[in-house]
């Protein structure tokens, strides 16, 4: 593994490549690679050992922004090509970022599959609920009835849930942050990078050119207080301005509901209590919508196993102690072979 | 008689004919272990020291219900005392253990050939479903050919009487009994067949096992002690005339596989192999996945561009990235195949082609995938191809694909096909300490360092591992700058790049052989231009008319592109160029277009290869015209 430097000895210019940022001005991705930036500084990871690798789409830029190595690829793929630079070097500290169509819709095989393997990839989906690199076509994260240059009666197909569909894929980390949340997000994407196998962060992303907007019912500063729900392990599921709106079950209709703490004799006890390794309580938290209910912010989940690569590894290692050490020769002339004499 | 029942009675060894050369084909049903029989068969041939090649040719289907004739799987051995260069074109002995069998190869049997048929499976049911309307066995329809109906279901039943086995298991033993027989009428060995099946069966089933070698030996000494039709006998073959030295069979799969792991080694490269199941080429995934001890890591992936993905981003990351397919999935990678050729990264992707369009006939051998891998991509794409031509020179083909894609960071594409993947052949094993190390020099040096600086000779750029110190970039399927690697869409930066992976794998044909002529002049009449696995006919075919006098050449292509540098003026020698290939004409398009040479192809598209009597009728037309 790489040696962990200090901080100090990294800040987040070290962070930032000479390349002009191409993004349109206002774009919430300028707030993204600004958090990237600082996380990694904090990490301390020499930019040497890492590695982001993209599809294609405004997001899949990213790479070219980033003072490490980067592999800017083909539309859906990042993840597969991820997998494959793990698997040649599972010491290299390897991003995946893309956006809602990369990774939801041309390329959601191969995220329903990197997350089921758990492959040890820190994969950042920006989600921003339309195509913007193609002039604002509905994406598959667009809430039913968006209008757009290819639905100008409005979209009729149901939105997938990022976080909903990673956790049915069986992924280990789930996590969600907003564009803006210079604070929240760092810390979101620290546990990410320290969660060994496949990390999944969700990054409401505003298009200001496209979907403006679009998370606006609960990302505005604002109204935060009331309309998200910050999460953390151990701790109470509380929200609202005055800290006083909480998260039960109600068992007449098993799911959530919001109640408020000290009106028709709600305690802190009923309010649910934060536990990131139950994947029940992350797929209850992941279905969360405003304004119903407040949307979940912070580490949904992660109950860590073996990731992949590693289990890869093991098995070669194995392979290796049992068998002899090998020669082209034995390989060439394993099983039956004879000989002819000379005559 | 004794255990291997080698020692026959004198009276049998005595009336053994001597012949040169055979070709056996046995067939049944899908289920009736017919592969099985014709491998075991195979490897006691090469014991015996004779040259053989071979052809299974089996259904898609795992088990097509039973009695069809679209279950029929059978399995051809062309073997003899002097150099065997196909799986022969008609069979001298069919053993059809079912009608429907017999129906579908009959007509490929020369004439007045052996037919051994199991007459115990020749009942109503079964010839209805063949879609026989009489018993061909009793309706004189099959005079032209010598006719040995054998009980063997009873017979086999009868040999594992004395085992436990249930009569299902028992009747199962009909491969084995049959392979007795052909055994004895070929002198074959039964021990190693008998050692295998206790090796396979002893420990976990071993009344299966006692079965398998009571009906293996019953088959035999049906053929010592009972009477035989006329023409039935015992023959000998005598050893072929090889080089001295190590050998062994070897598949087409086999082969690229050792191929790939010792040209990894050479260039001193871990392999990461990235596949998706998909016949015929899944058997190479197989094979590597066993190669764990060799530091082969294999990944199948979830789809067949996700295969190729990992593949490239194995590359990127300092592995040797290699991908297989056939057709439908070598389409499915395309894209990708692009992106790595726009980085200008190493990768080997393998095509094991197979009957199309589509889906085709999975099973089938054809070759017409060529287009496919010099033309088969978006936009301006070179990269390089080269073709196996037998199972045995797949090994050098894989090393010769990892030295040109490290060398010269492109993708290269290996074409084999159905049949060189699944045909074995005797292979003088080479001893590897006598290979010429290619070993790749990653670039460290961060003075005066460009992502897509190139070499002066190669054009290559330097390859890169990610955690090199210093060396961090930046690189993308976005047209890059000439030397910075950054985002260009600079109009004139565009027409260089282009030009330059243009002239990049054009310069290659300084670095690969001058084309030589397989047999025959240099110049004449006809030159037959051929590649891939109709190597074995065309050597065949022209060597046949050669000994007849006949002013005719062969030529066969290992590169295609690039082509070798002296390949236009050589074809240009010849009065007529001939290209027989397994397409409809996609070599002889090249050739004209590259050459402006008159070509005349050759096509055939049937799922089988070409037999030497349909290169040698192709020849002489042309000869005579």
């Amino acid at each position: 593994m790489n040696d962990i430097v200090t901080a100090e000895e990294l800040n987040a210019k070290d962070f930032t490549s000479d390349q002009e940022i191409r993004w349109c001005p206002g774009c919430g991705d300028f707030a993204i690679v600004k958090s990237v930036r600082k996380a990694l500084a904090e990490i301390g990871t020499p930019t040497e050992n890492v590695v982001f690798v993209s599809g294609i789409g405004c997001a899949a830029r990213f790479p070219y922004y980033m003072a490490t190595y980067g592999f800017h690829t083909i539309h859906g793929r990042a993840p597969a090509i991820a997998t494959g630079v793990k698997l040649a070097n599972p010491d290299l500290d390897v991003w995946v970022v893309g956006g809602d169509g990369d990774m939801l819709s041309i390329g959601g095989n191969h995220t329903l599959h990197v997350l089921r393997r758990n492959v040890d990839l820190n994969i950042l989906l920006f989600n921003n609920e339309i195509y913007g690199l193609t002039k604002g076509q509905y994406s598959p994260t667009s809430r039913e009835g968006t209008l757009s240059p290819s639905t100008p009666m409005g979209s009729v197909d149901h939105p997938v849930s990022a976080t909903s569909f990673a956790l049915g894929a069986g992924a280990r980390f789930v996590a969600r942050s907003i564009d803006t949340d210079q604070k929240h997000m760092p810390e979101v994407l620290k546990r990410a990078h320290a969660h060994k196998g496949a990390s999944f962060v969700e990054i409401f992303q505003n298009c200001i050119v496209y979907n403006d907007g679009a998370f606006s019912d609960f990302a505005e500063k604002r109204t935060a207080p009331d309309t998200q729900l910050h999460v953390e392990h151990g701790q109470p599921l509380i929200f609202g301005a005055d800290g006083n709106k909480g998260i039960r079950i109600n068992h007449d209709i098993l799911d959530l509901e919001v109640v408020t703490v000290g009106e028709n004799g709600v305690t802190l006890d009923d309010v649910l209590v934060h536990d990131e390794t139950n994947r029940t309580l992350a797929g209850w938290l992941a279905r969360m919508e405003a304004p119903e209910f407040p949307v979940a912010i912070g580490v949904l989940y992660c109950d860590p196993a073996e990731s992949y690569e590693a289990a890869v590894r093991r098995q070669i290692e194995d392979a290796k102690k049992k068998a002899p050490p090998p020669s082209l020769n034995s390989l060439l002339q394993s099983g039956h072979t004879w000989t002819v004499e000379p005559h | 008689m004794s255990s291997d029942g080698n020692t026959a009675l004198k009276l049998a060894e005595v009336r053994r004919e001597e012949v040169d050369e055979v070709v056996v084909r046995f067939a049944g049903d899908s289920g009736d272990g017919i592969q099985l029989t014709g491998g075991r068969f195979a490897e006691t041939t090469a014991i015996a020291g004779q040259d053989l090649e071979t052809f299974p040719d089996f259904p898609a289907e795992i088990r097509a219900p039973i009695g069809t004739t679209y279950g029929v799987s059978a399995f051809q051995i062309h073997f003899g005392s002097s150099a065997i260069l196909t799986s022969g074109d008609a069979p001298d002995v069919l053993v059809a253990l079912n009608p429907a069998a017999l129906i579908v190869n009959i007509e490929e049997v020369k004439l007045g050939g052996l037919v051994i048929v199991d007459s115990g499976s020749f009942k109503d049911k079964n010839l209805r479903k063949a879609g026989y309307e009489s018993n061909p066995l009793e309706d004189g329809s099959l005079e032209k050919y010598r006719i040995f109906p054998i009980d063997i279901s009873r017979l086999t039943l009868e040999s594992v009487s004395h085992t436990e086995v249930n009569k299902r298991d028992g009747l199962r033993c009909k491969n084995m009994w049959t392979l007795g027989l052909i055994s004895w009428m070929y002198d074959r060995r039964l021990t190693p067949t008998s050692d295998w099946l206790e090796g396979k069966f002893g420990k976990k089933l071993p009344e299966v096992a006692k079965a398998n070698i009571a009906a293996l030996k019953a088959g035999h000494a049906f053929g010592e002690t009972a009477e035989m039709p006329d023409g039935v006998r015992g023959f000998t073959i005598q050893p072929a005339d090889f080089e001295p030295g190590i050998y062994r069979t070897v598949t087409g799969t086999e082969a690229t596989a050792w191929g790939l792991v010792t040209g990894a080694q050479l260039a001193g490269l871990k392999i990461i192999m990235c596949s998706y199941p998909i016949t015929p080429a899944s058997g190479l995934l197989h094979v590597l996945a066993r190669l764990k001890s060799y530091d082969v890591t294999t990944f199948q992936a979830e789809d067949e561009i996700a295969a190729v993905g990992a593949a490239i981003g194995a590359s990127y990351a300092g592995s040797l990235g290699v991908t297989s397919s056939s057709g439908p999935g070598i389409a499915l990678k395309t894209e990708a195949i692009g992106l790595a050729i726009a980085t200008e990264l190493p990768l080997i992707v393998v095509n094991t082609q197979r009957a199309g369009p589509s889906t085709g006939m999975p099973t089938k051998t054809e070759q017409s995938d060529l287009y496919l891998a010099v033309y088969g991509r978006n936009a301006d794409s070179p990269l390089v191809v080269i073709a196996a031509h037998s199972s045995a020179d797949s090994f050098e083909v894989a090393i010769e694909a990892v030295r040109l894609a490290t060398k010269y960071m492109t993708p290269v594409i290996i074409l084999s096909d159905t049949y060189i993947a699944n045909a074995a052949e005797p292979w003088r094993v080479p001893d590897a300490d006598h290979f010429k190390p290619f070993k790749v020099g990653f670039r460290t040096e961060t003075e005066g360092f460009q992502p897509f600086m190139r070499d002066g000779a190669t054009l290559a750029r330097p390859w890169v591992k990610p955690g090199t110190l210093g060396l961090e970039h930046r690189i993308g399927g976005l047209e890059r700058a000439y030397d910075s690697g950054n985002v260009s869409y600079d109009a004139e930066n565009h027409q260089r790049m282009t030009n330059t992976r243009f002239k990049k794998i054009e310069g290659i044909a300084d670095d690969i052989p001058l084309q030589t002529v397989e047999s025959g002049a240099d110049s004449g009449q006809l030159a037959v231009l051929g590649w891939g696995s109709t190597y074995g006919p065309i050597s065949s075919a022209v060597g046949h008319l050669r000994s007849e006098g006949k002013a005719v050449s062969h030529i066969h292509l290992r590169y295609i592109n690039p082509m070798p540098k002296n390949l236009g003026e050589l074809l240009a020698r010849f009065d007529k160029v001939l290209v027989p290939e397994m397409n409809m004409g996609q070599l002889s398009t090249i050739v004209r277009d590259r050459f402006m040479v008159p070509v005349e192809g050759l096509r055939k598209v049937t799922g089988k290869p070409f037999r030497i009597a349909e290169i040698e009728d192709g020849i002489h037309a042309r000869l005579e015209k």
